[in-house]
């Protein structure tokens, strides 16, 4: 039943409900009035803005930053480069008007029509870049006929220079065509580089020149990144590899700095700026020489007698041998079913320590790797950083490889056999070390035992001044070592290089005490069951000078021959341009 | 509908198709709520009301959870949005605790405190997701219905004080682009790349319809993709762009109809609890269609709000179906009890 106090609540709720009513009819009335005063008062203004003056958001690139080298020299910037941009949406007839523009410039035209098809399709306003690098000319021409090409815009934009070519290529890396860094340190510090990209908001008319700025946020400019490298170095170091195959790598043997680092053949990075044709990647791609690999870090070697310093100091700290000790070296070593053999045919005679590394007698190390055995050699190899990366802070760095006999078994099967631990001693075998490690290793025995990270990165510096980072030694483990045994050891080096019968004497230099091994890689080609030779690699790794080192370089030349003749005389000349201007010269530079 | 997602080409056609399969959806909805007799919700007015609330909280865990949008849930291609059913939920429960309550000249504050209450849930709670609009729009729809109500002279004065004092607590709470939003409202140069865009692009568009329209399809803003957000909360300036005024004239009269016949359905309801939801109902709906439609012309500030029934949005037509459901459901029962 319905209670009498519902019915009057209904009614006066009907009353109130009027209210609503008239608030409704109320606002929306006040909605016509606005569409009303959008559409009809002012809907001419409207009709022509929506038609002829368009908004358009355009982004306004940031400057990438700079590369230098450690005195401030640019390696890598950006030169101004006039680029021809198409707007779809505002192209009514695309093939006459891309045959237009063929007339008055060159231009590939199927891959214009192709781009501005696909640009229309997804998104009609953003420009369409269809070529690079107009010359002053073809702005010209372009600007003279304006009237008859709607929609054509040329934008300024910065392109990527690498100011010295090849220099330095490896390091520096190179950017893609979405100005991304793909390689090296544009790659590594991409993102301070990149800067902030801006944007304005402008109004423009039918041929998308601009009517008005409506606003504008500044982009923000890249750091500028300064690399520990002396160009001067490095192009020095560069002049010594030309026609040659290898890598040089030159560091601070105090704190990981490097100075140089070259990998031979290399390539120049403006060519991948431009955009490469797939034609010409695969080429150097595929190359067989592989010019795009950085060989001081990627590519892996047999260290050969470079490698007997760790074997010799393995000796002394295991108590195994001492400097006095004495092995007589006949030229020949049986050994199991094989007569292992010294480089020198008919032998060195009596031969200790000092003499043995001087003379890089095989025979000497043979008994000492014996003695020693492959783990424990294997110990001493890891310990002076081998088997792993440096830490370097650029990319695609390789660890190399130290054997061990249970590694052997695993990869292959078979059991380790004695002969290749004699292999082992000598640094062949299945051992394998970038240039970079072994310049790392040497640093340690000349800095008091340290292994630091090789660093390419000096400074980053933010376009108003400030310091993003700046370089400090790394380090990656300090050598537990007795200061007795390096000094022997740092002994027979020096006389690598300063005294008679060293085989490292083509790397002396009148004034400076240098310090150094040679190394000279055989290598062996199976063919139809005879082994043919082929030239050896060559090794050598340099430090000076010795009392108060301030540079290591470690060089290898593929197939060059003897270390003492091909590699030796390289890393002479590194090291004398490198004292020559500096020699007065401030260990920090300034910026 | 069709033309907006035109524009959009490949992803275009998709959501458009979409918009049908949920037009359908909300239909069969529809009739569903139909079947039963609407005072079923009186009596679970608050576990529709509770299960919401949960659903809300619950919606802002799995978003926290899922790093994912706090607003709605999704389950393979389907979402679905809480905050949709809340509007509802609270509409109901609204209606339910007015038709208890005694009869009065004007309620006072403490009366209210269930209203208060219940409201104030759901408004932190959805502006946490972050949705200004419906969350103003639950306010403001709780607010309406209040006043219907009646509310004592001197209660209300009281409120309207606690409101000027809140609203800039409210106004910290804010999230910066919310704030920028109301800024650039006041002053649209304020903010060109951000909403203030949006709202140039959509007077333009609304404008250069002018009397005829530009004609269906041939939206130059929306075809040139100018108007962001044009198949949801922007879809009237397409609409007017292409039917100018007549069109969008045909069109305010169209959904001032369907208010006003939500309104004499709640006259005509028979009971107290009959009138208030058809009340709240029709207000809801009224409300979301003036924000949304002020919003995009420039009267009111971007607050985020779809048009019913022309939006894309499954969530919001399904529940706009309920709530026509609803309604028309209040009006067949409406001589349906007590055996007169």
């Amino acid at each position: 039943m319905l209670k009498s106090p519902d019915i009057e609540t209904n009614i006066s709720l009907q009353k109130r409900i009027i209210w609503i009513d008239l608030l409704v009819i109320f606002l929306f009335f006040i909605l016509i009035l606005r569409i009303w005063y959008l559409q009809i008062t002012k809907g001419q203004e409207y009709r022509i803005r929506s038609e002829h003056n368009r908004i358009r958001l355009r982004e306004i690139p940031a400057y990438r930053g700079k590369i230098m080298d450690r005195n401030g020299i640019v390696l890598v910037d950006n030169k101004p480069s006039y680029n021809l941009y198409l707007i779809p949406e505002e192209i009514e007839k695309p093939d006459a008007l891309i045959k237009r523009l063929s007339h008055i410039i060159a231009l590939n035209i199927e891959q214009a029509k192709k781009s501005l098809l696909h640009m229309k399709r997804t998104c009609a306003f953003k420009p369409v870049c269809v070529k690079r690098e107009l010359s002053f000319d073809e702005v010209a021409k372009i600007e003279a006929n304006k009237l008859l090409l709607p929609g054509v815009v040329i934008r300024v934009e910065g392109k990527r220079n690498y100011i010295y070519g090849k220099l330095a290529s490896h390091i520096l890396g190179y950017i893609s065509w979405n100005r991304r860094g793909t390689v090296g340190i544009e790659y590594k510090w991409d993102k301070f580089l990149s800067g902030t990209h801006g944007g304005m908001q402008i109004e423009v008319d039918a041929t998308g020149r601009m009517v008005r700025l409506i606003s504008k946020r500044a982009p923000v400019a890249g750091d500028n990144v300064y690399l520990t490298i002396d160009k001067r170095l490095q192009q020095k170091a560069e002049h010594l590899l030309q026609d040659k195959t290898g890598a040089i790598v030159a560091v601070n043997p105090k704190d990981g700095e490097v100075l140089a680092m070259v990998s031979s053949p290399s390539f120049d990075p403006n060519r991948f700026v431009e955009g490469i044709d797939q034609k010409t990647w695969e080429k150097i791609v595929n190359s067989k020489n592989h010019p795009l690999q950085n060989r001081a870090i990627n590519g892996l070697y047999p260290p050969g007698s470079t490698f007997k310093v760790v074997v010799a100091l393995a000796g002394l700290q295991e108590g195994l041998i001492n400097p006095d000790t004495v092995f007589t070296c006949t030229g020949k070593f049986p050994y199991g079913n094989r007569i292992f053999k010294c480089w020198k045919k008919n032998g060195h005679g009596n031969v200790n320590l000092h003499k043995a590394i001087k003379e890089s007698c095989d025979i000497y190390f043979y008994n000492v790797g014996k003695m020693l055995g492959a783990e424990k050699i294997a110990h001493y190899a890891k310990m002076f950083g081998l088997g792993q990366k440096t830490g370097i802070d650029i990319g695609n760095e390789r660890k190399g490889l130290v054997p061990t006999p249970e590694w052997k078994f695993k990869r292959f099967g078979i059991p380790w056999q004695g002969g290749e631990t004699l292999s082992f001693a000598i640094g062949q075998s299945f051992l394998l070390v970038t240039p970079l490690q072994m310049a790392v290793l040497y640093s340690a025995f000349f800095n008091g035992g340290i292994l630091y990270k090789p660093t390419i990165t000096k400074l980053i510096k933010r376009s108003d001044g400030s310091i993003v980072y700046e370089f400090k030694p790394r380090v990656k483990s300090k050598l537990h070592i007795n200061k007795k045994h390096i000094d022997e050891i740092k002994k027979a080096l020096i006389a690598v290089v300063n005294e008679a019968h060293g085989t490292g004497q083509k790397a002396r230099i009148k004034g400076i005490t240098v310090a150094g091994k040679t190394g000279t890689v055989q290598l062996v080609e199976e063919k139809e069951e005879e082994e043919t030779k082929i030239k050896e690699h060559a090794w050598f790794v340099g430090i000076a000078p010795a009392q108060d080192p301030k540079i290591c370089v470690a060089a290898i030349i593929e197939h060059g021959g003897h270390g003492g003749s091909a590699a030796a005389p390289v890393v002479r000349e590194l090291i004398k341009e490198y004292f020559k201007e500096y020699v007065g010269q401030k260990i920090n530079s300034k910026f | 509908m069709y033309s907006a997602t035109h524009a959009l080409e490949k992803v275009g056609i998709k959501i458009f198709k979409r918009h049908m399969c949920w037009y359908g959806i909300g239909f069969l909805f529809f009739l569903l709520t139909l079947l039963f007799d609407y005072r079923h919700l009186n009596k679970w007015a608050y576990h529709i009301y509770f299960f919401s609330i949960f659903l809300l909280i619950l919606v802002l865990v799995w978003g926290k959870i899922s790093s994912g949008s706090q607003r709605w849930f999704k389950i393979g291609f389907i979402s679905f949005q809480p905050s949709e059913l809340a509007k509802i939920s609270v509409a109901i429960l609204i209606s339910h605790i007015f038709s208890e309550m005694p009869l009065k000249k004007g309620y006072t504050l403490r009366e209210l405190w269930k209203i208060f209450l219940f409201t104030g849930i759901p408004f932190v709670l959805i502006l946490k997701e972050p949705d200004l609009g419906t969350a103003l729009i639950i306010l403001i729809l709780s607010g309406t219905v209040t006043l219907l109500a009646g509310v004592k002279k001197s209660s209300l004065l009281i409120l309207i004080i606690t409101g000027l004092v809140l609203t800039p607590i409210v106004w910290t709470h804010l999230k910066d682009y919310q704030k920028k939003r109301v800024l650039t409202f006041i002053n649209p140069n304020l903010d060109p790349l951000g909403s203030g865009y949006h709202i140039t692009q959509s007077k333009i568009a609304i404008g250069s319809g002018m009397i005829f329209g530009k004609g269906f399809l041939k939206g130059s803003q929306s075809r040139l993709r100018f108007l962001p957000e044009q198949h949801t909360d922007f879809i009237f300036s397409v609409f007017a762009e292409e039917r100018g005024f007549v069109g969008s004239l045909a069109l305010i009269f169209l959904y001032c109809c369907l208010i006003l016949r939500g309104l004499n359905i709640a006259k005509n309801s028979r009971d107290k609890f009959g009138s208030y939801l058809a009340v709240s109902i029709s207000v809801l709906m009224f409300w979301q269609i003036f924000i949304n439609m002020g919003m995009v012309s420039g009267i009111l500030p971007v607050v985020g709000t779809p048009l019913l029934f022309m939006s894309y949005g499954g969530s919001s037509l399904v529940f706009t179906m309920i709530s026509v459901g609803i309604l028309m459901n209040i009006r067949m029962r409406r001589y349906m009890f007590n055996g007169v």
